[in-house]
């Protein structure tokens, strides 16, 4: 009796959660899925079943063998820029997580100093990537001053609208989303455990390794989560910093959608989700979340 | 199980967007429905504006509420999500504002009323550039892509299909237009520019740009391959298969050359592109030339002897518009023509519909800046007051007639859509 009182207040509990789940989640998921199996024409969807969306994307895959096919190539170009993204926000952010968590003894300061890591947060997304322009372009402050120090001749053009800018203005969007959850596993260490490795004769190095790094993997993949997920579904970013010469999984969606032709941007997007749930999931297996939390 | 649950922070952000979106519009489809019941002496006159912000303006808005008593709420998105928003959401909007290219798309819907032409007073007025196809002085111009004229007039008032003679009823009436061409950098050029096959000269490796919206880039792209001589359209609007493979292949080669420093797709990137010197030859609009000129860099909106390509926009409205909303609708189209609007978009750098009901609104000086291409005997000012030109200067391109005369294409939905937007995903890529 008790016992399913509580389930029943369980239940209740997670009930409007799941509810919001279900609708604003689950069900237009669902739709997508079933969209992408649909024929279109100039302007509206056919609900017949066809596999256009599909097979259109993948177009030429065979036949241009051993050249890459354009959706291919795509997936190619998105996952480079997302695993570069992903090596240096990890670096940088489980540096600065570290110096936070284990330089930084005032609870005040380590507060402070983390709300110093949202600042690229203070403008909107437009803004900040068009103020790149100054700062990187071929008149720009680098390069200008580079000139003027006697440095370069010539302006470096791979400063902007190259996968080098994508890359930097990722990294400075997302490094935020490795501190914040690395930084919190790191807090919850123990400092006995790191005291009894130092009195057992233990290096800086090995303390790292084996201590720091395997006790702060679930904020590492959790971070990793948030990056990956974000970058591989952007079209925003790497079309302004990319010159809109770089081809992303997300614009692909973006000019079908563009273009009304939406069961093809859904089948893009089913293709995009699956790989992401591949990545994710190859992530996971490293650590099980819901047992460390 | 687990592996699900990680994924919501990616795929609840864009759903959440969607589920928010569909409300928005769910919201602003029910003003329709559960308004307060119809009280003729009380009940505001609004009308909801969808469009792409080509006629909008906070003095239109005024002026209009100032004349008409009608309040217009604008509804501003870029031309890609009104066509959406028109397909998906008919019920969010009384009027819109909306290109002739998108007919095509949106005709056959079944979302856009009929107007009846003689219900729009100055319909006789309108340009014959739009009814006819020619100039005020008989010349024919350019009819590649989908020119006004051909979808212009529909066979009933509930038919989906375009009638090829003149009907009472109209798809779209008319408002602004304007001719298309590169800009250019004159100051950092330093030569004079006559043709478009100078947008693929590699003596601007690097320094080119052209537009990121595929239905519009391709054209400019032909324009430039058949100025090079490469290929001759037969509609540079209305490609074949065959053509829209050439035409990728040379762009393709172009981009894997180097030659485009950047693609843009809205007002804002075309203006900082070219004002910062990352491109000095580009595909522009005019009034992004204005305000690259305004911060005071030199920018001309280059006249090229094979011609321009030409857009124009206008008034549809929503089928879900009836009884007052309906001859407000009409009010509001008819005050549109009757000129203040026409000359506010004149001194633009725009082209009004009804020539002589904009020019009565202007000064002789200003109709013989930029209508006749006369010389400035004053210095021409901006709608907002702004100066635009000092005394002494002439208008890019000239008059009317020889810039609206020298239209070589118009924007265009091609039958091979599909093809070409796949095909340009793969330029893209490339």
């Amino acid at each position: 009796m008790t016992q399913s009182r509580t389930s029943l207040i369980a239940w209740l509990q997670a009930g409007p959660m799941m509810l919001v789940f279900v609708a604003f989640f689950l069900l237009p998921l669902i739709f997508v899925v079933i969209v992408s199996a649909w024929d279109y024409n100039e302007y509206e969807m056919l609900p017949a079943f066809s596999f256009r969306g599909y097979t259109d994307t993948f177009e030429g895959c065979i036949v241009q063998l051993p050249e890459l096919c354009t959706i291919l190539k795509t997936y190619a170009k998105t996952v480079k820029l997302c695993f570069l993204t992903w090596l240096i926000t990890l670096t940088l952010g489980f540096t600065i997580a570290y110096f936070l968590a284990f330089h930084i003894k005032s609870k005040t300061w380590q507060i402070l100093l983390s709300l110093l890591c949202t600042i690229p947060f203070w403008t909107s997304n437009v803004i900040r990537m068009i103020a790149w322009i100054p700062l990187l372009g071929r008149n720009g402050l680098i390069n200008q001053g580079l000139i003027d120090l006697g440095l370069i001749k010539v302006p470096m053009e791979w400063l902007l609208f190259s996968e080098f800018s994508v890359v930097l203005a990722f990294v400075h969007l997302f490094t935020f989303f490795m501190v914040v959850p690395i930084f919190n596993s790191m807090i919850r260490i123990d400092h006995k455990l790191i005291e009894a490795a130092y009195d057992a004769g233990a290096s800086g190095f090995q303390t790292l390794v084996n201590i720091i790094i395997p006790l702060a993997k679930p904020g590492i993949v959790i971070g990793s989560i948030f990056v990956i997920t974000i970058v591989m579904g952007d079209f925003v970013t790497i079309g302004v910093m990319g010159g809109q010469q770089i081809a992303s999984a997300g614009k692909i969606i973006e000019t079908r959608l563009n273009a009304l032709q939406f069961p093809a941007a859904a089948a893009d997007a089913v293709i995009l989700l699956g790989i992401t749930i591949v990545i994710i999931s190859m992530l996971t297996r490293l650590v099980d979340i819901r047992k460390e939390l | 199980m687990t592996d699900s649950v990680k994924l919501n922070a990616k795929v609840s952000r864009r759903s959440l967007l969607k589920g928010a979106a569909g409300l928005a519009g769910l919201a602003a489809g029910s003003g329709a429905i559960t308004g307060f019941p119809y009280v003729k002496s009380a009940e505001p006159k609004v009308l909801r504006y969808l469009g792409t912000g080509v006629n909008e303006g906070d003095l239109i808005g005024q002026q209009c509420l100032k004349d008409t008593g009608i309040k217009i709420e604008y509804i501003s998105a870029t031309t890609d999500d009104v066509t959406k928003r028109v397909i998906t959401q008919p019920n969010s909007f009384d009027v819109l504002d909306t290109e002739y290219f998108s007919l095509k798309k949106l005709v056959p819907s079944g979302n856009i009323l009929g107007l009846e032409a003689k219900k729009i007073k100055e319909f006789n007025n309108i340009t014959p550039v739009f009814t006819k196809g020619q100039l005020p002085n008989g010349k024919k111009i350019g009819d590649q892509g989908t020119a006004p004229w051909k979808v212009l007039y529909l066979e009933g008032a509930n038919s989906k299909n375009f009638s090829k003679t003149a009907t009472d009823y109209v798809t779209l009436i008319p408002t602004v237009y304007n001719a298309d061409t590169l800009g250019i950098r004159p100051d950092l050029i330093k030569r004079p520019i006559s043709s478009w096959a100078e947008l693929l000269n590699p003596e601007f490796k690097g320094k080119a740009s052209i537009l990121n919206i595929p239905s519009i880039g391709i054209m400019d792209a032909a324009m430039v391959i058949e100025a090079t001589g490469q290929h001759k359209y037969a509609d540079k609007g209305n490609m074949t298969k065959e053509e829209i493979d050439l035409t990728m292949k040379i762009l393709t080669e172009a981009k894997k050359a180097g030659q485009f420093r950047a693609f843009w797709k809205d007002f804002n990137e075309s203006v900082n592109l070219m004002a910062s010197g990352e491109t000095v030859i580009q595909s522009m609009w005019s009034p992004a030339v204005t305000k690259v000129r305004s911060m005071g860099i030199p920018c001309t909106f280059q006249p090229l002897k094979e011609g321009y390509r030409s857009w124009a926009s206008g008034f549809c409205v929503s089928k879900a518009a009836t009884g007052p909303k309906l001859e407000w609708a009409y009010e509001f189209v008819n005050w549109f023509l009757s000129g203040w609007a026409g000359g506010y978009l004149n001194r633009q750098g725009y082209y009004s519909a009804v020539l002589s009901t904009a020019k009565a609104n202007m000064s002789e000086d200003e109709w013989g800046y930029w209508m006749e291409g006369k010389a400035a005997k004053g210095d021409i000012k901006a709608p907002d007051g702004s100066l635009l030109e000092k005394a002494g200067a002439v208008r890019d391109g000239g008059s009317y007639d020889d810039r609206m005369g020298n239209v070589a294409c118009w924007n265009a939905v091609m039958d091979e859509n599909d093809y070409m937007v796949r095909k340009w995903n793969e330029f893209i890529a490339a």
